[in-house]
């Protein structure tokens, strides 16, 4: 036992280590492609050179962080094989589908247009190379389409039925899998919050290089295209941000109590702007809340009731009126998720000894008992709850980083039309380089606010991580974890040291000249 | 010059003119080197796809681990 829990946790280590370094490359990549597909339509439309020498420069720095971080996220799909194969079978071609779609689109769309993007001027029409800068942002942004629609499903699996002889999740509705509102949400969420941290790279490296005096107009130019798609940018992610709390409201209670650090819920629940948490005690210490906010965000009904974690335990909600109603408690999950795993020992006894009728009985039971398969692998309802200050944290630094990105965004757009002599101070310089590590951190703490406030679920309510692990040593994951901690370390230097030295060489000469 | 001719071209006079790009394509080519001959050659086979011969073998597996009781 303490074995497969040793092998849960540096399995979870090992595939956030993984997801996170992967995802610091790919936001850039998705925004960074809209932006130099912007410059090159300025360029198109105006053919004044100094656009497309601009372009040019941000293309550089988009080369280096495709190059590096280009299949980080094939290491992902190593691990679903080796320390996930329970559950890389048992999601079968729902989890597959996408991804396919997802490897074909990206090595045509990506093998084709990238090497026009890069090669091709002079060689095709400017017309058709502008075509292919978009086609290129529209590639990369449809890739990370496909793999949020299958993180989607894995926080709220729906258009499959289990058919026990398979083991496996067939997908009998793909529109239901690829459309579920917390797909869209997801996928609109992640894309827009990548516009924001391009702009705010490019913001930042803009400063740095205006600092140094030689490329005054076009890190005005930069800020200027970069300053209104990041506003946009955030804009849209906070209201898909929106759309995503009433989503987790909806099909996630648990991960909105987790994120709230909520244990006891009220009709017309405030929203924790600030606070301490302290699990032992449930209680949120130094709170500054909203009153009626986190109603009005989950349900957008400022008298509406949020349930808590122990209101979730306990099966019960309140009506506007303060009514309590009964739900399926988490003790009475475990006993509906035991049932389905009895009858799916049944299924599988009923095969063995060819009794088609027991066969067909037990996949009854399963069906009616299996939208709660997976409490029936936990012994007590405590363990349905994730880890609660984490979730916490997180959710706030993503909230407080991002209203702090958003006044960044305002303020350099007030500058580079209203004040450009503040541009290229000392003052400007830092907060632009102190920026850009804070709208990484703000993305991060999104994926950890919505991976670790799903735990312990891989497949919410059908399969936790305990499950879902393969029968391998914990000694073995630790080995790669460490193997990977050294590789990519490796390859974050790389990138930060080559991006650095063109910024450098970038700001030594006039690239508009 | 026919249209396969200019494709080959776009690509290798590309990749002669690269400057950046050299340093870039080596940092891809050792990747996934180690991503593909070491990582998943030594340490990452797939478990399922190694241990069973068909996709039922591989389904019982996953069923009698499954319900063992973890």
């Amino acid at each position: 036992m303490e074995d497969l829990i040793q092998v849960v946790d540096w399995s979870r280590m090992q595939f956030a280590l993984t997801a996170i370094v992967h995802w610091l490359f790919v936001p850039l990549t998705i925004g960074l492609s809209l932006i130099i597909a912007v410059m090159e339509t300025i360029y198109y439309r105006t053919r004044n050179e100094k656009w497309l020498k601009t372009e040019k420069f941000w293309m550089t720095l988009f080369a280096i962080n495709f190059a590096i971080g280009v299949a980080t996220g094939i290491i992902l799909e190593f691990e679903f094989g080796t320390n996930w194969s329970n559950y890389s079978w048992f999601v079968g071609d729902i989890f597959g589908a996408p991804l396919a779609i997802e490897g074909l689109l990206a090595f045509f769309m990506e093998a084709t247009f990238f090497a026009v993007m890069f090669f091709g001027w002079k060689k095709v029409s400017a017309g058709f190379h502008l075509a292919s800068t978009w086609l290129v942002a529209i590639g990369v942004s449809l890739s990370a389409l496909w793999i949020l629609v299958a993180n989607a499903w894995m926080q709220y699996p729906v258009g499959m039925e289990f058919d026990p002889a398979q083991m496996r999740n067939v997908m009998s509705d793909f529109l239901a899998v690829a459309t579920s509102g917390v797909a869209i949400n997801k996928f609109f969420h992640a894309v827009t919050s990548g516009w924001v941290l391009a702009s705010v790279f490019v913001i930042g490296v803009s400063c740095i290089i205006a600092a140094r005096g030689k490329n005054l107009a076009m890190a005005k130019d930069s800020v200027k295209v970069s300053g209104w798609i990041g506003l946009i940018g955030i804009i849209l992610t906070m209201w898909t941000g929106d759309g995503s709390a009433v989503e987790v409201a909806r099909v996630q209670p648990m991960k909105l109590a987790a994120m709230e650090g909520l244990y006891r819920g009220e009709v017309g629940q405030e929203l924790v702007g600030f606070g301490l948490i302290d699990t032992e005690n449930k209680e949120i210490d130094l709170k500054i809340g909203i009153p009626k906010g986190l109603s009005l965000l989950a349900n957008h009904d400022m008298d509406s009731f949020v349930p808590g974690i122990d209101d979730l335990i306990d099966g019960i909600a309140l009506t506007p009126e303060g009514d309590t109603i009964n739900t399926v408690s988490y003790a009475e999950r475990i006993e509906i998720g035991k049932a389905a795993q009895q009858a799916l020992r049944d299924y599988e006894a009923a095969r063995q000894a060819g009794d088609k009728g027991a066969m067909e009985a037990a996949n009854a039971r399963i069906r009616e008992n299996y939208r709660f398969f997976g409490y029936g692998y936990f012994n007590s309802p405590q363990d349905a709850v994730p880890p609660v200050a984490l979730t916490f944290y997180s959710f706030r630094i993503m909230v407080m980083a991002g209203g702090y990105l958003l006044l960044l965004l305002i303020v350099a757009l007030f500058v580079v039309y209203k004040k450009p002599d503040w541009f290229d101070t000392r003052l400007a310089r830092w907060i632009g380089a102190l920026s850009i590590p804070v709208v990484w951190i703000c993305s991060e703490a999104g994926w950890i606010v919505a991976e670790v406030g799903r735990q312990p679920w891989t497949i919410q309510d059908i399969l936790p991580v305990q499950a879902a692990v393969s029968a391998v040593t914990a000694s073995s994951v630790q080995i790669t974890f460490w193997l990977f901690a050294v590789v990519f370390a490796a390859l974050i230097a790389a990138e930060i040291s080559i991006m650095v030295k063109e910024v450098k060489k970038g700001s030594e000469r006039e690239i508009t000249e | 010059m026919n249209w396969w001719r200019r494709v080959v071209d776009l690509y290798v006079d590309g990749f002669r003119n690269m400057t950046v790009g050299r340093k870039l394509w080596g940092i891809v080519i050792l990747k996934l080197a180690i991503m593909f001959l070491v990582f998943k050659l030594f340490f990452f086979p797939d478990l399922l796809k190694e241990n069973y011969d068909n996709d039922e073998d591989r389904a019982r597996a996953v069923a009698r681990e499954l319900t063992s009781g973890r």
